[in-house]
């Protein structure tokens, strides 16, 4: 298998779907309960994920949005007393099964941090970290494996000169976008964005928040943020999470303009949250 | 607000200066009291060293004394230690931190090996004497089982009686909880944001380790580890105690050699009434202090080569 096969491999065309239309499904929760030792921090989740849009968790603080989107790499493995119920599942497979290889999961749905956490490396071996994880690539391959997606993340022209400097030297919207290349190079098929531009200022903002919408047409992309504002410029489709439970969830237009349930409409006009 | 009283600026700069004059009084102090020590011992025991001091074994005579059977021991003893005592302890420090269980037990045992780098050497040296030189008292009284020929290289007796193997495996228990807790402290230093983002690529905890939290503590893991050897070389008691001879005549062949060690043979020296024999302890002080200062080098040379490649 070539890497840029795997990398484009797009069975479902963005375009072909309406924007905010569902679309295939890629990954599913259905009755999905998460806890922490004995504190629910997720109740009766059901929601459909469709392939290659984006869809974006809003809510307050604490509502378990992050939670959520940690179990769908199951990252919450690592943190003791974690536990979950109900179906989650990743294109019809569960994601929750005792036997699935969680490392085969972890590359198939890539993650990006709250705040850039590039690794102490060169840029290049930032890039390559994921693909030498799973890969015997020819050194030419992975070259190319890296340019292309430092060109996917937008960041190939800023760096092509100093590849192996370390990437603890970039600015820090540039150190994310640098997470972006490194959770795309390993071929993922989904990208969970954990309140990426949270840490950084305005205008690394707008570049991560284009670079969001220009991934969706490769990538199903999950982003969770606190800014309403960036839901609406980035996702398709928006799901509005209270106190562990999901209030409600649909395309972003109708969310924010026609909420259906009182509690949305309160939070995305501001009067709480 | 206003009729809050204002902290006097007159007093506040009084105790700025205060403090800063403290902390020059005291490091001051330190390095006086290392100045004085090693300027007395320089006068002492410079004009003994020689190509001959370094050359020659030890003799009842001080001016043809030399250092040459501790010296060859210290670099043996120290081999042996550092090839055990490091992998064992960065290894433990490795599973404590990033593979055990988060809880009581693991708690228990970190806080006793921090115990441990308490205990006196001495104990230590008990202990090798027991475990090492007479596997707990197999076969007391009967010959040791020997493997292979005593010249040659691979001899190897058991139990280890007073030999260089067993003075290097003792000394490697006097530094493993040294090794261990620095170690654990390097490594508990690298970000748990590193950790999440290696294993959100989805690395086994082994990649993880090996690809990322080892290679980023690794300048300062070899940092503990040169100092942990540094105390490793100093130490005499646990040698005294395994029963290493006073005056030994030929360098270690093999890993059953007899041998002493350099603190040992300082030890020995002046310990004695004789005025020469003072200077020739005070010699080998000169050469002790300078193999350890080429160890503390040879340490800042690794961490700044494992450092250059990202900066």
């Amino acid at each position: 298998m070539t890497m840029m096969s795997s990398m484009q491999t797009n069975p479902t065309s963005a375009a072909a779907a309406p924007p905010g239309d569902a679309g295939p499904i890629s990954i599913r929760a259905a009755a999905f309960d998460g806890y922490y030792g004995a504190f629910q921090a997720l109740k009766g989740i059901s929601l459909d994920i469709p392939r290659n849009q984006v869809t974006a968790f809003i809510g307050p603080s604490g509502c378990g949005k992050s939670t959520f989107l940690r179990w769908m790499n199951r990252m919450n493995d690592t943190i003791p007393g974690a536990r979950a119920s109900g179906t989650l599942t990743l294109d019809g497979e569960d994601i929750l099964a005792r036997s699935l290889d969680v490392v085969d999961l972890r590359r198939r749905v890539g993650m990006v941090f709250q705040r850039p956490n590039p690794f102490p490396k060169s840029i290049f071996d930032n890039v390559a970290f994921g693909p030498r994880l799973h890969w015997r690539h020819s050194r030419a391959d992975l070259e190319d494996l890296v340019e292309q997606s430092l060109r996917s993340a937008a960041l190939w022209n800023e760096v092509k000169d100093r590849l192996h400097a370390s990437a603890l030297g970039l600015s820090g919207g540039q150190q994310q976008r640098l997470c972006i290349a490194r959770a795309i190079a390993g071929g993922p098929e989904v990208l969970l964005m954990d309140e990426p531009c949270s840490a950084l200022d305005p205008k690394s903002t707008a570049s991560v928040e284009d670079l969001t919408r220009q991934l969706s047409t490769a990538y199903t992309i999950v982003i969770v943020t606190h800014n309403m504002q960036q839901a609406s410029r980035v996702s398709d489709r928006t799901a509005f999470f209270f106190e562990g439970s999901l209030i409600e969830s649909g395309p972003t237009e109708t969310l924010f303009t026609n909420p259906k349930s009182k509690q949305t409409e309160d939070y995305v006009t501001g009067r709480f949250g | 607000m206003t009729d809050v009283p204002h902290v006097p600026v007159g007093r506040r700069i009084l105790a700025n200066r205060l403090f800063l004059a403290a902390c020059v009084v005291c490091t001051g102090l330190a390095v006086c009291v290392l100045a004085v020590l090693i300027v007395s011992i320089v006068m002492d025991g410079v004009h003994r060293l020689s190509p001959d001091f370094i050359a020659n074994f030890a003799s009842r005579k001080p001016d043809q004394a030399g250092i040459r059977a501790p010296l060859v021991g210290s670099i043996w003893v120290c081999s042996i230690c550092a090839l055990t005592a490091l992998p064992v302890g960065v290894g433990t420090a490795i599973y404590l931190e990033e593979f055990a269980k988060r809880g009581r037990l693991t708690e228990f045992i970190r806080i006793n090996i921090s115990n441990l780098s308490g205990v006196p050497s001495i104990v230590y040296g008990i202990i090798g004497l027991t475990a090492f030189s007479r596997f707990f008292g197999w076969r007391a009284g009967s010959d040791p089982i020997e493997f292979g020929n005593p010249d040659s290289l691979l001899y190897l007796r058991l139990p280890f009686g007073s030999s260089v193997l067993a003075g290097g495996l003792t000394l490697a228990l006097v530094v493993l909880p040294i090794v261990i807790v620095a170690s654990h402290e390097v490594i508990r230093a690298v970000p748990n944001s590193l950790r999440q983002g290696a294993l959100a690529l989805g690395s086994t905890r082994w990649q993880m380790v090996s690809r990322l939290t080892l290679p980023a503590s690794l300048p300062m893991v070899m940092t503990g580890a040169i100092l942990a050897m540094s105390r490793a070389i100093g130490e005499a008691a646990p040698i005294l105690v395994l029963g290493a001879p006073l005056m030994v005549l030929e360098t270690p062949s093999n890993l059953m050699s007899e041998f002493t060690v350099l603190p040992m043979q300082i030890f020995n020296w002046a310990g004695r009434a004789k005025a020469s024999f003072q200077e020739i302890a005070a010699a080998a002080i000169i050469v002790q202090l300078a193999v350890l200062m080429s160890f503390n080098a040879f340490a800042i040379l690794v961490r700044q080569r494992l450092q250059t490649p990202l900066q």
